[in-house]
Parts: structure tokens; C-alpha cells; sequence
């Protein structure tokens, strides 16, 4: 079985670039060039360098004794939240970033959920003085202040997205639109393996380098660079992407994909597309949607920004379809749980959406000899509004 | 029987009016009367918008009219209903244009057969990729005598152009400027020196010029290029403030003719 993308740019039956005809000639170029500029050796010593010296990689692969002694697996955690800017999100966007300035353009846009992505674009932009405009859901911009204001310190000019429930979905039209009319000096960067061909394939590659952290982490730590487990949070699916990516054609890896349930699958607020969605197109891919019989996308929720989105990249759809990733939900009460616990048995708060992946745990036959390597994409600081609101962490419940 | 876009284009060559509204827009059942008062007004083409969530090439007038003709509770069966009634009232070609996925998810040949039997004559889906439409799509658009229309813009490079008139059939849709749908006053040089390259292409097809075709004086300019224009988001603003919509369509029309 290939979970790869194909000459087409598909994976199975999902993917592809479904884009107005305003954008094919910038897609078009992406498509053309992206696999020969990042392949090049250039292009590797510089985003391997990066990536050393600025990101602080390789993140660490921690054993993490008291959650695996309650959890009764042999329990790691893949520190993606030591990275800087405190999440995943800036693998991909120095790699993009790189990829821009190679094809001469000369601003950057972006569309954020929780804001990781566009604190991550803000800061590559930053770094290498590009312009910046991040478009937000103004509803996201309300939960996830802070990062609102880190990205205008780095100088980045956020705009909010007042359509639909003004959230990451939204934000991405506004994105879109702004990239139509600014087709030739602008690049979007695109913060997870959504879009249209190359995209989803650009992003897993660069996000790849968690799995590949892993395998040599893990040869260290046990003899063995294969985990049983491999568990990551889905809303668009970057960090699970890179954390599965080169263990996908090791099938004795039982890969997990953890979409929020928002209230509950059974319940009309939920972002859990995998469970709720069926084949459908937006945002230039064929994948899995969240729709109306009429094909009208459904606004999705759930308490995590990061993960309300109503669709799932096609590479993820594929992986569904074909069983190659078991996709298991939790919902916001079940997530904000996980995240406490971890607080208190590791020291180490989680974004919520990296706290959906922890809740999995409790969801899975686990056996002591388990090697279980949770991604732990992102950090909690930006979440403290949302923890405090929730408040349940005074309770007798922990 | 013969396709009623290239029925027109056989007739007329030049100043060829075309206006797009969106369906179920300012209220569900006004598609209909505004269809029978632009042509009673001297439109030559209907373009029906298919009512969308997330309108990603439509600048904030069509975004609105969208969301309210959803609000309206606008559906694709609706639509065709609709299409079929006004079939029974106007005579000029009616083309639908929208985003895949409605038309996706009613099932593609499903949709082209019961377009069809509405009298609809073409179809315009600009996120469709030319080879899914060879694919998956050429084939019912042809059983159904539905006609293809595909956009071309600015950024489109002279060997794709020359593959966008192959297969289209009904006419091409020349977007005047690298954009979002909505009114700008006037065409700047460098959109004259395109729509030129366009003419000198000898295509097979006609081309209409649509986004930015707001008055008479950017109609004008359009049509001494190409065989006509497209008139848009205008035309919607105008809807969304009609009181009669009857006689103000016809005004709108003339002002613009």
C-alpha cells in the first residue's frame, strides 16, 4: 500500500488541487518546483540548520515515568513543545519560508487556528524580513489573545476573519481570497497538510523530521526505532503527519489519530470529521468534510483552535480509508482532563489540542511492554484563558 | 438540438451582456423574477450562482448573497426547480456557475441530467481542474448538451489558454484582472495589453470579459475586445437595495447596454 502522494497529487481517492484559475499559475509553480528546491543540498544545510540553531532541535524524546506507570505502558513523549515559539508549527514554516525566498517572493501570508501557526509565521517572517499578514478568526483572536499580540510584536499585521463562526476555516477563505489578489509576489503559507497539491505533501515532508527524530531517539533509548504506538492530535493533521510519516510503511506501528469530539460526536458541536464528514471538496483538496447533504460545509467546534476545523488533510483521509491509522476521538471535558493529568504527573502543561492526544491513552488496550510515543505538538501557555475558564483543575476530581 | 449559447454566438458576436446573480438572493423565490426581468430587460445570457459556505474566489458582495440566499434555505434541488420554471418563461441561455462541492455531492451526472431537463445550457465551476473534467466530467456534460465554460485570467500562460479553448464549449470567461469577483471603476493598461494578447489568439471560442464590468463605461471597454461582459457583484448590490425588482432590473440593464 502507498500512503505517499502520487504523480496526480493524490493519496487513494483524496487530494489533488481544486483552485480557481486565479491561483493555478502560483500552485502550478509550487508543483513544479518544490521537490527539486527541497531535496537540493542547499536548501537541506540551510533547513537543517535552522532547525538546530534556531528551532532547537532535535526536541527531546522523554520517558515519562508516573504517566506511564498509571497508564501501564511504557510511555514517551515526543517534546514538540520545546520547540521554539512552543509548538511544531515552525518546522513547516521555516521550511516554507526557505521554499518562498528560493522562488523570489517577497510577502508572506498565512491563516492561523489557536495562533501557533501564525506566531510560527510571524517569527520565520521576522527572522528573514519579510512582510507578514496572518488572517485569524476573530472568534480565535478573542480565545487566544496572547498569541494575538506575540504576532503583532514580531510585526506581523493580523486581520480577523468575520465570516461564517469566524474561526480557522474562515480564516483560511480570507487567506485564499488575499492570495487571489496578490498572486505574484505573495506565497501562502499554509500551516497544515490542507490545500491543494503540493501542499499537503510540502507540509508532511517538513513536518516529517518528528518521525524521523523518533526513530533514532527510540534506537537510543531501547534498541528499536519502532514504537507500538504512535499517537498524535488531527484537526488539519501536521504534527500527526510528521509523526507518522516514516513509520507508515512499517504496518506493525499501530498509528492513532486523535480528532476532538467537541460536546460529543452525537452532539451538533463536534470537529470530529472523521467520524461525522464524508468526501467532499474545500480548500483546494478532495478529502473528508464535515457537510450537508447539500454539500454545504458545516462549522465545526470544539473547546481547542487548533483542532476546529471541519475537514482533515487528504493524506489523513487516505490513511482512514485504507485502516492504516485507527482514528479515535476526544471530547473537550475528556481533553482538558488529559491535560491536567499531565500537568500533575510530568510537570508539563499541553496545548489543549496536544492534550486530545493524552486523553487517547485511556482509550487504548494497553499492555506494560507497550512502547507508546505520544507527539506532544504544542505547549499550554497559549491555552491558560481556556484552563482558567474551565477551572476544574481546583476540583476533587485530581 | 443545438446548444443555446452557440445558438446566440452564431447570431451576435458582439456586445453580448451577461449577468450573474445568485440564487435564492434577496429572498428564496426572486431568481425566477429576476431571470424573466433581465431578459425582458435585453440580457443576453443568465448566470445562475449555486449558493456556497465558503465562496474563497468571491469578493465581500458575493460572499453576502451566498450567505443569505443559505439563510433563505436555497438548495441545489431548489435551484433546479427554479431553473425549470424560469425555463418556462425566458428563452436566452441559462449557464449555473458555483463551487464544486454542491454539485459534488447531488452526483455529477445526476446533476447534468436534471440541469439539463431545467433547461439549463451551461455550467461554469471554477475550482473544477481541467483534468478531472476530462475525467469524470466531459462525458455527462456532453450526453446532457450541458456546455463548458472555463476561466482563463491575467496569469493564465498562452499554451493553457489554448488547452482552456479545446475544451471549452460554450464560450470563455476572460477574468479581467487577478482578483476576487467585485466592481473596480475602470481597466488599467496592462488589463487592455491582455485582453489584446487574448485577440490576437484566433481561439476557437468566443471570450466574455467578467470581474470588474460594474457601468456602462467598463462594458464598453470590454466589448471592444471581446464579444461581451459579465456584470456581477453590481448587479447584486443593486438586488440587495431593489424595492421593485421588476422595473429596477430593467433600469439596471440599460444603464449598462
Amino acid at each position: 500500500m502507498k500512503y505517499t502522494v502520487d504523480k496526480r497529487g493524490y493519496y487513494g481517492n483524496f487530494g489533488g488541487a481544486y483552485i480557481p484559475e486565479m491561483l493555478y499559475p502560483n500552485v502550478e509553480e509550487l508543483r513544479s518546483k518544490y521537490e527539486q528546491i527541497i531535496e537540493s543540498d542547499d536548501f537541506q544545510r540551510e533547513f537543517m540548520h535552522l532547525l538546530k540553531n534556531y528551532v532547537g532541535r532535535p526536541t527531546p524524546l522523554f520517558l515519562a515515568k508516573r504517566l506511564s506507570e498509571k497508564h501501564n505502558a511504557t510511555i514517551y513523549l515526543k517534546r514538540e513543545d520545546l520547540c521554539h515559539t512552543g509548538a511544531h508549527k515552525i518546522n513547516n514554516t521555516i521550511g516554507q519560508i526557505l521554499l518562498a525566498k528560493k522562488l523570489g517572493k517577497q510577502k508572506i501570508i498565512a491563516e492561523t487556528g489557536a495562533g501557533q501557526h501564525g506566531v510560527a509565521t510571524a517569527t520565520v517572517c521576522a527572522l528573514m524580513g519579510m512582510e507578514c499578514v496572518v488572517y485569524m478568526g476573530q472568534l480565535d483572536m478573542e480565545r487566544q489573545r496572547p498569541n494575538v499580540e506575540r504576532m503583532a510584536i514580531l510585526g506581523a499585521k493580523v486581520v480577523p476573519a468575520t465570516s461564517g463562526k469566524m474561526t480557522l476555516k474562515d480564516a483560511t477563505n480570507e487567506a485564499m481570497r488575499h492570495w487571489i489578489n496578490h498572486p505574484v509576489d505573495t506565497h501562502y503559507i499554509i500551516g497544515s497538510v490542507v490545500g491543494p497539491h503540493p501542499y499537503p505533501d510540502m507540509v508532511a515532508k517538513f513536518q516529517s523530521v518528528i518521525s524521523d527524530e523518533i526513530k533514532k531517539q527510540l534506537t537510543e533509548e531501547t534498541g528499536n526505532p519502532f514504537p507500538d504506538y504512535v499517537i498524535a492530535c488531527v484537526g488539519g493533521g501536521s504534527n500527526a503527519a510528521g509523526a507518522f510519516y516514516h513509520f507508515l510503511n512499517h504496518e506493525h506501528v499501530k498509528l492513532i489519530g486523535v480528532e476532538a469530539a467537541g460536546k460529543g460526536v452525537d452532539t451538533n458541536e463536534s470537529a470530529a470529521t472523521t467520524v461525522l464528514g464524508k468526501i467532499g471538496i474545500l480548500h483546494g483538496s478532495k478529502s473528508l468534510l464535515m457537510q450537508t447533504g447539500d454539500g454545504q460545509v458545516i462549522e465545526p467546534y470544539s473547546i481547542s483552535a487548533g483542532l476546529d476545523y471541519p475537514g482533515i488533510g487528504p493524506m489523513h483521509a487516505h490513511l482512514f480509508e485504507t485502516g492504516r491509522v485507527t482514528f479515535l476521538n476526544a471530547t473537550d471535558e475528556e481533553a482538558m482532563q488529559a491535560g491536567v493529568e499531565l500537568s500533575r504527573l510530568e510537570g508539563i502543561i499541553p496545548a489543549i489540542e496536544s492534550a486530545h492526544a493524552v486523553a487517547a491513552l485511556s482509550k487504548l488496550e494497553l499492555n506494560q511492554e507497550d512502547v507508546v510515543v505520544i507527539n506532544l505538538s504544542g505547549r499550554g501557555d497559549k491555552d491558560m484563558d481556556t484552563y482558567i475558564k474551565w477551572g476544574k483543575y481546583k476540583s476533587e476530581i485530581f | 438540438m443545438k446548444n443555446r449559447i452557440n445558438y446566440l454566438f452564431e447570431k451576435k458576436n458582439k456586445e453580448i451582456l451577461s449577468i450573474f446573480f445568485t440564487a435564492g438572493f434577496p429572498t428564496l423565490n426572486d431568481t425566477v423574477t429576476i431571470a424573466i426581468a433581465l431578459e425582458k430587460a435585453g440580457a443576453d445570457i443568465i448566470e445562475i450562482g449555486i449558493p456556497f459556505s465558503d465562496p474563497v474566489a468571491d469578493g465581500p458582495v458575493i460572499q453576502e448573497s451566498n450567505k443569505i440566499a443559505l439563510d433563505n434555505g436555497m438548495t441545489v434541488k431548489l435551484l433546479l426547480q427554479q431553473a425549470k420554471e424560469i425555463r418556462r418563461h425566458v428563452q436566452i441561455p441559462i449557464l449555473l456557475m458555483g463551487y464544486l462541492n454542491p454539485v459534488y455531492q447531488y452526483g455529477v451526472e445526476r446533476f447534468c441530467r436534471d440541469a439539463s431537463d431545467s433547461g439549463v445550457d451551461g455550467l461554469i465551476l471554477p475550482d473544477l481542474p481541467l483534468d478531472e473534467f476530462e475525467k469524470d466530467f466531459k462525458k455527462p456534460f456532453e450526453e446532457n448538451n450541458i456546455a463548458s465554460v472555463f476561466l482563463i485570467s491575467p496569469t493564465t500562460s498562452e499554451d493553457r489558454i489554448k488547452k482552456i479553448d479545446k475544451l471549452s464549449t460554450g464560450f470563455i470567461y476572460a477574468v479581467s484582472s487577478s482578483s476576487t469577483t467585485g466592481a473596480k471603476k475602470e481597466f488599467s493598461p496592462e488589463q487592455e495589453t491582455y485582453f489584446k494578447k487574448l485577440q490576437g489568439l484566433k481561439l476557437k471560442n468566443r471570450f466574455l470579459i467578467g470581474f470588474g464590468i460594474s457601468n456602462q463605461q467598463t462594458f464598453i471597454k470590454a466589448c471592444t475586445y471581446a464579444s461581451g461582459g459579465i456584470v456581477g457583484s453590481a448587479f447584486i448590490s443593486l438586488l440587495k437595495s431593489a424595492k421593485d425588482l421588476d422595473t429596477e432590473v430593467v433600469n439596471f440593464v440599460k444603464t449598462i447596454k
